[in-house]
This record gives C-alpha cells, structure tokens and sequence, in this order.
C-alpha cells in the first residue's frame, strides 16, 4: 500500500504573469494549490475546490479555467494569468476599475475568479464566440446584460453582488470597445 | 457614495484570507468526518495514515489533548468516543503537504458501534419540546387574549402550514483557520471569524488560556452570513494540530465538509392562524413552529419571533417546539428568526388577503401599529406603511389585476407579489480608540470585522464625521482582537454597536485636543457598556417591503425572477453605495430560498446528501435580473448617535415570501413548501 501513496514529483515550467518559475510538483497538486502555496500568489481563491463555484478561475494559455480542476504536472510549459497580473504597472485593467465604481463585490472572495473569468468574457466575445443565449450564431456577439448574466454564470458570488458586476462587465466592455474603434 | 476602502486590495488579488498569510513551514491538516449518525467510536485505527511519507501526526479521541469547556459542546473536538451525528469531525490528520494529508485522510479507518438514528423532524414527535428560550435569549411562548376563540369567531381565517428546508450558509471563503503556537505559549489565529474578540474569548477558554494569550487576526473575510459568528470545530482542529506538531498548521474546511460542521438553518414546520373581520382586520395570530436542533447544543430559532413585532391584533399566541435529533448542530444563518418566520407570516397575510378581497398592500397597511403589539412598547421608529406605498408607486403595483393566474405572455404565466420584511436594531457594548497625530491624521481601532459588508468603509465615515475630519485622513484599524473588543458582526448590529464606540471614542479625542494635537499624538478611549445600560424603553426595529414580478413557465414549472425591489426603513444610510450592495444581497439569497436552496436530508444515512455547490443551488449571475433596493428617510433619535439600524439581514427577510406570493398571483396555485422548485410546482400547473 506505501507505495500506491507515496508522492512522485514531477518538475515542470509555469509561465505566471509573465514570469517563468521551475518548480517540482507533486503530481497530485492542482493548479490552484501550486499557485497559492507554491508561489504565494494567493489572489486566486478556492471556494470548493470541485470546479463548481468559480472562484479559482485563471487564464490558463489564454483561456479561461478553473485552476481547481486543472492538475498542474498537466500544463507544464502553460502561460497562467492571475488576478496579480491584471493590473499593468500599476495601472487597474478598465475591468477592475469598473468592479470598484459598481460595487461589484462585497467579501471579494470570488472577486479574483469573476475578473479573470469576465477579462476571458471580452475576449471570447471580441473572438465572435456565442453563447447559449445568443440568438444568432452567424453575428458577432453583442455583450448585452442576457449576454454578460450567461457567460459570468460559472462564477458564483453568495454576496450577491450579481447586479454590480453585469454593470462593471457591461461599463468595461464598451469602455474596451471605445478604446479600440479609437486605436 | 463612497468605495469600500479596501477595493483596490480585493480587485488585485492582494487582500488576505485566512489560508493566505506566509507562515514559516507549515503543515497542513485533513479531517476524517464519521460515516454513522449515532454511536460510540471503537477504535481508530491510524496505522496506515502514519505510515505514509509526509504525515505529521493522527489525531482522535485516542490521543488529542484534554481541552477546557467553552459552554459550546461542538468545541469538544476529539473529546469522546461518542458520535452525535454523521460527518462530525471524528480524527484528522496533519503532514507536509494538503495532498497528503488529504490522501493520509482517507487512510484512517475508524470501527464504530452504531446505534439506531432519528434524523427526521416532525410535527408530532413526541420528543419535541418547549426550550426555555429561543436564540438569543426570547421567551419560547408568548400569549395574549384568546386567540383560539378569537380565531374560531372571525368572519376570515387562514389555517395553513408553510414548511422550509434546511438550508446551508455558503460563505465563498470556507471556515478556514490557520493556528500558530509561538515560542512564549501564546496562540496565534489567522481565522476566517465575524468576530475575532469573541474568537479570542471562546478559543482561549478551550485551550485554558488567558484571553490575552490568544490573538486573532481576521482583516479579511469572505463572507460568513453568521455560519461564521462563533468558532466552529475547525478552529480547534488547527490550533489542535499546531499544538501536536509544533508548527503552523493551516486547514480550510472542504467545501463537502462544511454542510455537517459549520452550521446551517434549521428547517421549519410552522402553522399559521390568522382571524380577521370581513375587511382584513386582523383578530387572532396564531404562530406555532416545530424544527429541530442536535444532540449536541441546544439551538432553538427564535422563528416566531417576528410575529410578535409586525401586525396588531388584540389575540395571539407564538410557540416554538424544538426536537433534539441526531443532525448536525444548526445555528446561524442570516436573520435567523425572521427568515422563515416572516416567509410563513407574509405568505399567511397574502392568503388573508385573497381570501378576504383587500389588496395585500392594503391589508398589510390595514394592519399596521403604533406600538409593539406584544410589548406595548412604542416604536423608536416604524416606517412600514411608507415602505408599502414608497414600493408599490416605484414597482406599478397599481396596474396589478389581483386574479391570479390568468396573465399570459406566450406560455408563460406572470404575477406579482409583496411581503413585509422586518429585524431588530440591537446595540451591544464595545470598546475602541481613537489616536490624533500632529500631522493631522487620525487612527481609530476597534476590533470590528468586515465580512463583506462594508463596515470598515462605514466606520471610516462615522469616525470622520465625529472628528470633523475629511475621510482621508482617517484610518480606521479592524478584524484583529489586539485591537480594543469589540462584539461579532451579527445581529445587523455591527455599525450601530461599533459605531457608537467609535463616535464616543472620537468625541472624547476632540474634547482631549481642543483645537491642537500636542508632540507625540494624542489619544482617547471609550466603552458603550454604561452608555447602553440606561437607554429609553423602545421597540427598535427595522421594516421593509419587497416586491416581486416572476414569469412561471407553464409547461416546465420554471420560476424566473424578472424584477424585484425591496423598500426600507432602517434610521440613516452611512453609506449608500454599499448599503444598496447589502440590501440587493440579502434580496438575492431571498431568491436563492424561494426558488432553489434546500438541503436533502437523507433518512438512511442521516445527513445532508446535497453537500456542495453542484446539488446545493445557490443563485447565479443569469438568475438575478433586475433586483433594486431602496430607502425612505427615517430620522429616528432613539438608536444611537448616528441613527442607523442595521441592513446585513433585512433584506432576505420577506423576500421569500414576495417571491412565493408572486407565484400565487401567476398561477393560482399557492406553494407552502420551500423551495418553489420545477418538481414542486409542475404537477399543481
């Protein structure tokens, strides 16, 4: 039986906000659990550790998942984006900001999880993927409320904070819009 | 409008929780729950688990250390080898890392004898009994006039019976702790806690400690909706378990584990008689609640409670029965009391209302009062009558057709529905400080908590107002007990109760300075308890109103939310912006109740079998349309220096009931039993 239950480590490379971190992983740990405890970058939250609430989501190579879910000896060499890598220089994403001016959480523990799962949204929305509530599925996608309460529902918030951030998803994407129709 | 102060910190992901803080080697614990609901431990068998490359330590009844009563037997972990319900924490394993302690977990075998179990609440349980008082410290029973005869002579009468499920808190975060043991024998907690004084308090007891020797650190909290308002045995697993291993142990409860160990609502079984003239005017109210408790604590909801506040009528009677069953420990869950107290009275007011022919505004308005019908007490304040009419202008209650269930809209059926919300303004006694540098900057401690509510934001506010200093240069220290005590965020009494002390606080700091602020800062205290002592008789209360407008699909029995908004009345607003939050939030697990939450309990095995966020349905983004909170002004001199009431719980209060009500008024049919689920509903279309 020891042997069935004697961690084997793997060693792998993560890409993570821009910065490459060799690490030996049991093969065991999550996504999640490497980020939190390997790496110190916390901001990520594990609410059920079962990929039911959300709160852990990250972009993991561009995509949106939930690091829970995801074993980390899987995605040697992935680029992770968390929400420590929203903000540039400083700077809050329009994403962020418009969080803040809506109220759009209150304990902000699923926080972290609705911005990279709502960074993901504009994006999959700018790349013309539908979802099931879009009516045409030959159209670009407008993110209209239906659009944005569908795409953010994977993420749960039991403040209730679902009000403000349809608002915040919904001021960020046109303010996104309006910065690129001017670039 | 202001933002909550630490925004920036939650929108970087640089807010910490209590797993999140660096501790210098930790270990990590896993729990090992009981597979039977009643019986004694035989053996534990830790053998295998000890074995395993990593483990630190087992730890059960077989070798945990003897630890002091704290008057909450659910803090006697690891005490007996007696098993008072399925999934109590039996054994928990420490090691290197979670992914083995979690593996070594499942490792540990444990023999029991199993005895036979009752898990089921009934209303004719001949074990159900009268508590001595219901939570906090209400009598079980209350009576006035005759209402049995009174009833039985009026000209409309409901008799109905409402039922509500045991629901689950579901705090984001899960009640986490990590624990040190520093080198001087004081303990260290990192704890996801609503009150990390009373933490203290209860934990140094457990331990034998002196209360000083325990510190709690809880700046950050996600979420908590009082599942988190006194420590569950989590806290001591891991003090526990740093103690055995002697070094930092962290342990966040899984998410599965959390529906035996950290508390839920009880459910109801609640009769309710209302007698009325012919014009609504009410008679009689007769509340009669049955729900249960474990065989651990005795935690009686103070479910009729509400009922003694809200509608005249010269004959009443409440009544609370309680069954000690062999289920996990419920306790808190936000407005315990009011909650499904209010979805059975308003659900009752709404079927008086049909019954007699007067709109159930009108009614409700019909049977308003001056004074607290129970107490004879007058009110500080009660705006219900101006919450009603506020709602219904803003929500076209005036268009409302009351025939139910003849508005179609393609297959769909649509209504709308009001209830009445209401809760307590309590204030209890704190303490805090206030410091003023040369440079112009203040500090204020206090050890509030900020579960989400706003508080650290509110209290920011009120400090600035009391030192006539603009907000900037007031920081306002929280979430940590080596700040002045302070009592749990609970109750909604959180900003009325440390406010106060920070008002006080202040005020004494402004008398100190007189204009200036000598080299070395100057500093002032204060303490609420005399101040609370001699206060005024009053009933001081909260009240609301909710308004729903569903759609319910007739051909699957689907309930949509398409708009909601609550109206209320609690004193002065500190901070709009995040007193709408708190309204909208509370209206949201109204929804959550109405529609979807329920925990199943299963008879076999006797406990909740829908224990995590797949089976247990809280609602989601698209399950939330449009919810608006609103407030009238209500200047009100009898609360506290700022004149608030609380706004944490009102605002789940009545919405069950809004919801419920909305659906009679689609389709005719009138649920009693929550939740108005598709498989509840479909059949009665």
């Amino acid at each position: 039986m020891d042997s069935e239950v004697t961690p084997v480590h793997t060693e792998i490379t993560l890409v993570v906000n821009g910065t490459e971190h060799r690490l030996r992983v049991d093969t065991r740990a999550s996504l999640l659990d490497t980020l939190r405890e390997d790496l110190g970058l916390t901001g990520s939250k594990k609410g059920c550790d079962h990929g039911q609430c959300g709160a852990c989501t990250v972009l993991l190579d561009g995509r949106r998942a939930n690091a829970c879910l995801a074993l980390a000896v899987a995605h040697d060499g992935a680029e992770v984006v968390t929400v420590e890598g929203l903000a540039r220089d400083g700077r809050l994403s329009p994403l962020q900001e418009a969080f803040i001016e809506q109220d759009g959480f209150q304990c902000g523990y699923c926080t972290p999880g609705q911005l990279c799962s709502a960074t993901a949204v504009l994006d999959e929305a700018d790349r013309g993927w539908p979802s099931a509530v879009t009516g045409d599925l030959s159209a670009d996608p407008v993110l209209d409320d239906d659009e944005i309460r569908e795409r953010m529902s994977g993420n749960l918030c039991r403040c209730g904070a679902y009000m403000g951030i349809v608002r915040a998803v919904r001021e960020a994407a046109r303010k996104t819009e309006t910065e690129e129709a001017r670039a | 409008m202001t933002d909550r102060l630490e925004s920036r910190e939650k929108v970087t992901g640089a807010a910490r929780y209590a797993y999140e803080y660096p501790l210098e080697n930790p270990a990590y614990a896993a729990a090992v729950q009981s597979t039977i609901a009643k019986g004694e431990i035989a053996e534990v068998h830790a053998d295998a688990a000890l074995r395993i490359p990593g483990v630190l330590a087992v730890l059960s009844c077989e070798n945990a250390p003897h630890l002091h009563d704290a008057g909450d037997a659910e803090l006697a972990l690891f005490q007996s080898r007696t098993v008072a319900y399925r999934g109590q924490f039996v054994a928990a394993v420490v090691a290197e890392t979670l992914d083995i302690a979690r593996e070594a977990a499942r490792h540990v075998r444990v023999d029991y004898v199993s005895e036979p179990f009752d898990v089921r609440l009934s209303a004719d349980d001949p074990r159900l009994y009268k508590p001595d008082k219901v939570n906090p410290v209400f009598p079980a029973d209350t009576e006035q006039g005759d209402p049995e005869e009174a009833f039985t002579n009026s000209a409309v009468r409901v008799d109905a019976t409402y039922t509500t499920p045991a629901e689950h808190n579901n705090p984001m975060e899960p009640h986490t702790t990590a624990a040190q043991w520093n080198d001087d024998g004081t303990l260290t907690l990192y704890d996801s806690t609503q009150g990390s004084s009373p933490t203290q308090e209860t934990i140094a007891q457990v331990f034998g400690l002196d209360r000083t020797h325990v510190r709690v650190i809880a700046p950050h909290v996600g979420g908590g909706f009082g599942s988190k308002g006194t420590p569950r045995p989590n806290v001591v697993l891991a003090a526990m378990a740093a103690g055995a291993v002697g070094r930092p142990v962290k342990f966040a409860v899984p998410r599965q584990q959390m529906f035996a160990t950290t508390g839920y609502r009880t459910p109801t079984i609640q009769r309710f008689r209302l007698g009325a003239d012919a014009d609504g005017t009410l008679n009689a109210i007769v509340h009669e609640v049955f729900e249960q408790s474990s065989t651990v604590t005795e935690f009686a909801e103070q479910t009729a409670t509400p009922t003694r506040v809200v509608y005249r009528a010269a004959n009443r009677r409440t009544a609370h029965r309680l069954a000690r069953l062999d289920v996990p420990t419920p306790s808190w869950m936000r407005a315990p009391g009011e909650t499904p107290g209010m979805f059975a009275q308003e659900s009752a007011m709404d079927e008086l209302a049909f019954a007699a022919g007067v709109d159930p505004v009108e009614l409700r308005i019909r049977n308003d009062t001056d004074t607290e019908p129970e107490s004879g007490l007058p009110f500080s304040s009660r705006n219900l009558v101006a919450c009603l009419r506020e709602g219904a202008d803003r929500f076209g209650w005036e268009h409302r057709d009351p025939a139910p269930g003849v508005r179609w809209e393609g297959r769909k059926l649509v209504g709308m529905g009001v209830a009445a919300s209401t809760y307590p303004a309590y204030m209890r006694p704190n303490k805090a400080t206030a410091r003023a540098e040369e440079d112009g900057t203040f500090t204020v401690r206090i050890a509030a908590a900020d579960i989400g509510t706003g508080a650290r934001t509110a209290l920011t506010l009120i400090a600035a107002e009391a030192l006539k200093a603009d907000a900037d240069r007031v920081t306002v220290e929280i979430g940590d007990s080596a700040l002045p005590q302070a009592t749990v965020a609970g109750g909604s009494a959180g900003t009325a109760s440390w406010g106060t002390a920070v008002v006080r606080a202040c005020e004494s700091l402004r008398g100190k300075m007189n204009g200036s602020v000598p080299p070395g800062g100057l500093e002032a205290s204060a303490d609420t308890a005399a101040e609370l002592e001699g206060r005024d008789a009053y009933a001081r209360h909260a009240f609301g109103a909710q308004f729903s407008e569903v759609e319910v699909d007739a051909d699957t029995g689907e309930v949509r939310v398409r708009r909601m908004l609550g109206v209320f009345a609690a004193g002065r607003i500190i901070n709009p912006k995040t007193a709408r939050s708190q309204f909208i939030g509370g209206m949201t697990m109204g929804i959550g109740m109405a529609l979807m939450e329920e925990s199943v309990m299963d008879p076999r095995f006797g406990d909740y079998v829908n224990r995590d966020l797949a089976q247990y349905h809280v609602p989601a983004c698209a399950d939330v349309r449009d919810i608006d909170a609103a407030w009238v002004e209500e200047a009100d001199p009898h609360l506290n220096p700022m004149g608030s009431k609380g706004i944490g719980e009102i605002g789940i209060v009545g919405a069950a009931a809004s919801v419920a009500n909305a659906v009679h008024h689609a389709t005719g049919v009138r649920v009693r039993d929550l939740p108005i689920t598709p498989a509840r509903l479909l059949p009665l279309l």
